[in-house]
């Protein structure tokens, strides 16, 4: 068998660094065996037997190395002792993965830590959270599927200790400038709003923002606070911690549909609040007004009412209403055959899809969706929508071992496609959420569904008018003003806020019902 | 007080009982003159408590090795019918405070260091580090290396320590860990200091050249020399840290070749054993890894104190062993910190900043993180009769934390 | 008096993120005090130990 060695002479390395040597030398393709160890007349010996023999051998002495190699081929001799240089001076590198594997970890870094951010599964929330308050932590639980009973008492823990719970199924808190989880890039200012919905903040401030306002902090309080089973505990903490901060003067509570326990609670508690409050809870719009309480229709009206609170007029509000599209005119609903008369809605925004529905059946229309704001209009199957039908695709159905349609279009783009084939669609409305963490183009994700869905309609009778809202600023990473132009490009009417949006979708109805 | 609070509480002292262990070597004898309960045909070794019949290849060796030496037998099969008759005693070294490296075998005759610590007035003891009998070699050769320690080395040493009145082993351990050394499987450093020392006591004892010269020759060309002490450090070190009620730190990890056993401070004597992990290694020329027997030794007893795998990171000359850059090791080293309870005061890494060691291994942080301890070890064959053949690293079995974290749950909630 | 949570408010953050390395990304995008925990789950994802953990750690 064809062997070789090669000596280098005085250089002495212990056995146990020339046995990774020698196994790095082994694995070489062809290679039979190998030998890297120093001259010594044992390993001599040693070689004499294994059959490797040579006068370079012989003379070598104990602080010599001796490198002898058994190969297949002359060739692979040859290469693998070129390599023995490189294999001796370079150990391979590889990537040293991080430390921090535990909150204990984390603490240990940072001990002057004051909030902890949660997005773990589920089941593991709790235990984690629990450490979390024991070391003095606040939390932004991101994380859902965590019990009521463990919402409970997490919350109650905190309560007791002074610290503050957001979630869990906590999307957006804004404190002091900072946004955490989804969160838009809005103008600091005095007003302090606290909502258990992600979106619903994030679209508060983001009409607050274009209205020339400007935002304190908002707080999430997580999607079951002002359930009756939680009783608004961090929704409570919130407003007290906001009435006492020298930084907010108006405070605004963004909701969806409460548990009336708590919303009683909360009422009495907003009523002795000794600063400005504008409330705004979805599907309680037909509430009577109560003493000392603004109870606003949409977020839009909250957004306003509270920057006149803060005593600046509402600017650039009325130009929010970007269109002028031939779309718009009578004309062309007016040649959509009758039958086509439907709105189908796809959010991407839970709050968005709530508004839209209030907003359509206040209009007196019937909305369907998978998430209803009240006990009627539950959507029998969440894939087959029927009339009017508005859908939450952030919903669980949606989002199992999948990512949120905010940081995945995919099954929004192909449900798009769907609904434009379906022949009673007159329009689909959308919504488009920017800011940290949501997609990089949101848009660029589904516009290609939209064109393409328009395009096939339009070879049938008929065209898909496309109405969509687009909640962020002009500071958020994705490009507002680009996202804007390529919806409109592709024709979609195009508003900054969801209630606009909805409302220009009635109006659309409004002709095609007169039309029809 | 919750019970949460209480084992923070109990590791605390069982760390400082850890840290503030001081070991002075006090003499090396034969083993029946001062381990408690070393009587009779008895023979010690590693690991957890095991009968002749379950013991691996290389354990067995190395007891018909010792029996041969002691002369309680010709050949190495009336060795066997002796063991296989039930007429040898077999106990493990941690129940009368002594390791040993690998199969840890050790016999009446055989010296032993004797390592006293200071602090808490205990001894334990260590069995003579050596290339071949430890590994389950019982040739003529091996057994004569037995024969010159127990003849002519530890005569020698002991009239030197006597002389010199025992050697402190701390400075030597601190000095080591900042020379390179991590104290298991490099003793480069330590082991040089200690015949320094040696040197001097052999000269102000007066022994004679003709025994003087060939012990300092053996000491100089031993660079395991020193391994045999810090184990019998760690033992003296651990042994005072057991029995503290509600504490979950391991105060002893070993191996037999069969099973991997560990003790834990809040559980009394009882041992959480698994299987014995398979050590991934590098061989020596003419060896593979289907040669390899099981992960064994007492050795780990160094791990447990804060040494070997988890001083890793600042013993860079042993790299081969990992595999891997300076950056692995460094990265193993961080790793066990996520494992411990405390950093040790005074053994520091230079490389790491002159941070301390990791001590106090917990078992609910090792279940929690599942991160099991990092040991670097030799490899024994799988087979009777072979010396060393490989080295490598291996992880404690992730299953007897598990299984202490049970009795401690067991014994210490509602 | 001062609670605790008027010291969130008055800033600034200094946040250990346990799970999405994005939420951590986007908090340093602002500036903001941050350590990223690669999480793992406990024990392995060992239900018997995790109920343990709870109770002793």
């Amino acid at each position: 068998m064809p062997q070789g060695c090669a000596i280098r002479k005085n250089q002495y390395y212990d056995s146990v660094f020339l046995m990774g040597v020698n196994s790095r030398l082994s694995k070489i393709a062809g290679v039979r065996q190998t030998a890297v160890l120093m001259g010594s007349e044992k390993n001599k010996v040693l070689l004499g037997d294994m059959g490797i023999r040579a006068r370079e051998i012989d003379e070598a002495g104990p602080n010599d190395l001796v490198i002898a190699v058994l190969a297949d081929d002359e060739a692979t001799v040859r290469s693998a002792l070129e390599g023995v240089d490189a294999a001796l001076h370079s150990m391979e590198a590889t990537t040293t993965p991080s430390e921090i594997h535990t909150l204990e970890d984390g603490l240990r870094v940072k001990s002057d830590a004051n909030l902890a951010v949660v997005t773990l599964p589920g089941e593991y929330v709790y235990a984690e959270a629990r450490k979390a308050l024991d070391a003095g932590l606040h939390l932004f639980i991101f994380s859902s599927n965590v019990s009521l009973e463990q919402e409970r008492e997490l919350k109650q823990l905190a309560l007791s200790r002074g610290l503050l719970v957001m979630g869990p199924d906590c999307g957006t808190s804004i404190l002091g400038g900072v946004g955490i989880g989804f969160a838009n890039a809005v103008r600091r200012g005095t007003i302090g709003v606290i909502g258990p919905s992600g979106t619903g903040l994030q679209e508060f401030t983001c009409q607050v923002h274009h209205a020339g306002g400007g935002i304190s902090h908002a707080i999430g309080t997580g999607s079951h606070d002002l359930s009756n089973d939680i009783g608004g505990s961090t929704t409570l903490m919130a407003l007290e911690a906001l009435e006492r901060d020298p930084s907010t003067d108006v405070i605004a509570l963004v909701a969806k549909p409460a548990g009336d326990q708590t919303l009683r609670v909360l009422t009495a508690r907003l009523q002795a609040c000794t600063k400005p409050v504008v409330v705004c809870i979805l599907g309680r719009s037909d509430r009577a007004p109560d003493a000392g309480l603004e109870w606003m229709p949409t977020i839009d009206a909250a957004a306003r009412a509270a920057i006149e609170m803060c005593g600046m007029p509402a600017t650039g509000w009325t130009s929010t209403l970007t269109i002028s599209d031939p779309g718009l005119s009578p004309d062309v609903s007016a040649r959509r055959p009758p039958r086509q008369r439907f709105l189908r809605g796809l959010f991407a925004g839970g709050t968005m899809c709530y508004q839209s529905q209030q907003i359509l059946s206040q209009a007196g229309l019937t909305v369907f969706s998978n998430a209803p704001l009240g006990v009627d209009g539950l959507l029998e199957n969440p894939e087959q929508s029927v009339e009017h039908t508005l859908i939450d695709m952030g919903d669980e159905t949606y989002t199992q071992g999948r990512l949120h349609p905010m940081i995945d279009g995919t099954l929004r783009a192909q449900r798009i496609l769907a609904e434009s084939v379906d022949p009673e669609v007159a329009v689909l409305l959308l919504d488009f959420v920017l800011g940290t963490n949501a997609a990089k183009d949101p848009v660029g994700d589904i516009v290609g569904a939209i064109i393409e869905g328009r395009h096939r309609r339009a070879k049938e009778a008929g065209n898909l008018t496309v109405v969509a809202s687009i909640c962020g600023t002009e500071d958020d990473s994705q490009d507002l003003s680009q996202q804007a132009s390529l919806l409109m490009e592709a024709g979609v009417h195009v508003f900054w806020s969801n209630a606009r949006a909805t409302d220009y979708c009635i109006e659309l109805l409004r002709d095609q019902q007169e039309v029809a | 007080m919750d019970i949460k609070q209480r084992i923070t509480e109990a590791n605390e002292e069982v760390v400082r009982r850890l840290t503030s262990g001081l070991p002075v070597l006090v003499d090396i004898a034969p083993a029946g003159e001062v381990i408690p309960g070393m009587e009779g045909k008895m023979i010690t070794h590693s690991g957890p408590p095991i009968e002749w019949s379950r013991m691996c290849g290389a354990q067995q060796g190395s007891v018909i090795g010792s029996v041969i030496y002691e002369g309680w037998a010709e050949t190495p099969e009336d060795a066997r019918a002796l063991l296989d008759g039930g007429e040898i005693h077999l106990e493990p070294n941690h129940s009368h405070s002594t390791v040993g490296p690998m199969a840890g075998t050790i016999s009446p005759s055989a010296p032993v260091w004797v390592v006293e610590n200071r602090t808490f007035g205990n001894r334990a003891f260590c069995r003579q580090v050596e290339p071949r009998q430890q590994f389950g070699d019982y040739s003529p050769d091996a057994l004569d290396g037995l024969r010159r320690w127990r003849d002519l080395f530890a005569p020698t040493l002991r009239e030197a320590l006597l002389h010199l009145g025992g050697v402190e082993l701390d400075p030597i351990i601190i000095q080591a860990l900042q020379m390179g050394d991590e104290l298991h499987n490099r003793h480069s450093a330590s082991s040089s200091l200690f015949a320094n020392q040696m040197a001097i006591g052999i000269a102000k004892a007066g022994v004679p050249l003709d025994r003087a010269l060939p012990t300092l020759g053996h000491l100089a060309g031993h660079n395991l020399l020193f391994l045999g002490l810090a184990m019998a450090a760690g033992k003296a070190i651990t042994d005072p840290a057991r029995g503290v009620e509600s504490s979950s730190v391991v105060i002893a990890m070993c191996r037999n070749g069969t099973e991997f056993g560990i003790q834990v401070s809040g559980l009394g004597d009882e041992w959480f054993v698994a299987p014995a992990p398979v050590v991934e290694g590098l061989y020596l020329p003419g060896f593979t890894s289907s040669d390899a027997g099981l992960d064994m030794g007492d050795s780990a007893i160094t791990e447990t104190v804060g040494w070997g795998g988890f001083a890793l990171g600042g013993a860079p000359g042993i790299l081969a062993l990992v595999g891997g850059t300076p950056e692995d090791a460094l990265g193993y080293t961080r790793e066990m910190r996520g494992i411990t309870t405390a950093k040790h005061p005074t053994h520091r890494m230079p490389a790491l900043g002159f941070e301390g060691t990791s001590v106090g291994i917990d078992i609910r942080k090792v279940v929690q993180t599942d991160v099991s301890p990092i040991i670097d070890t030799a490899i024994a064959h799988r087979e009777a009769g072979h010396p060393i053949i490989g080295a490598g690293m291996v992880r404690a079995p992730m299953e007897c934390f598990k299984g202490a974290l049970r009795a401690f749950g067991r014994r210490y909630t509602p | 008096m001062t609670e605790p949570i008027d010291d969130l408010l008055r800033g600034p953050l200094v946040i250990v993120n346990l799970g999405l390395r994005g939420f951590a990304e986007s908090l340093e995008a602002q500036a903001d005090d941050v350590v990223q925990v690669d999480w793992l789950p406990p024990a392995g994802g060992d239900a018997e130990m995790i109920d343990l953990l709870d109770k002793l750690l």
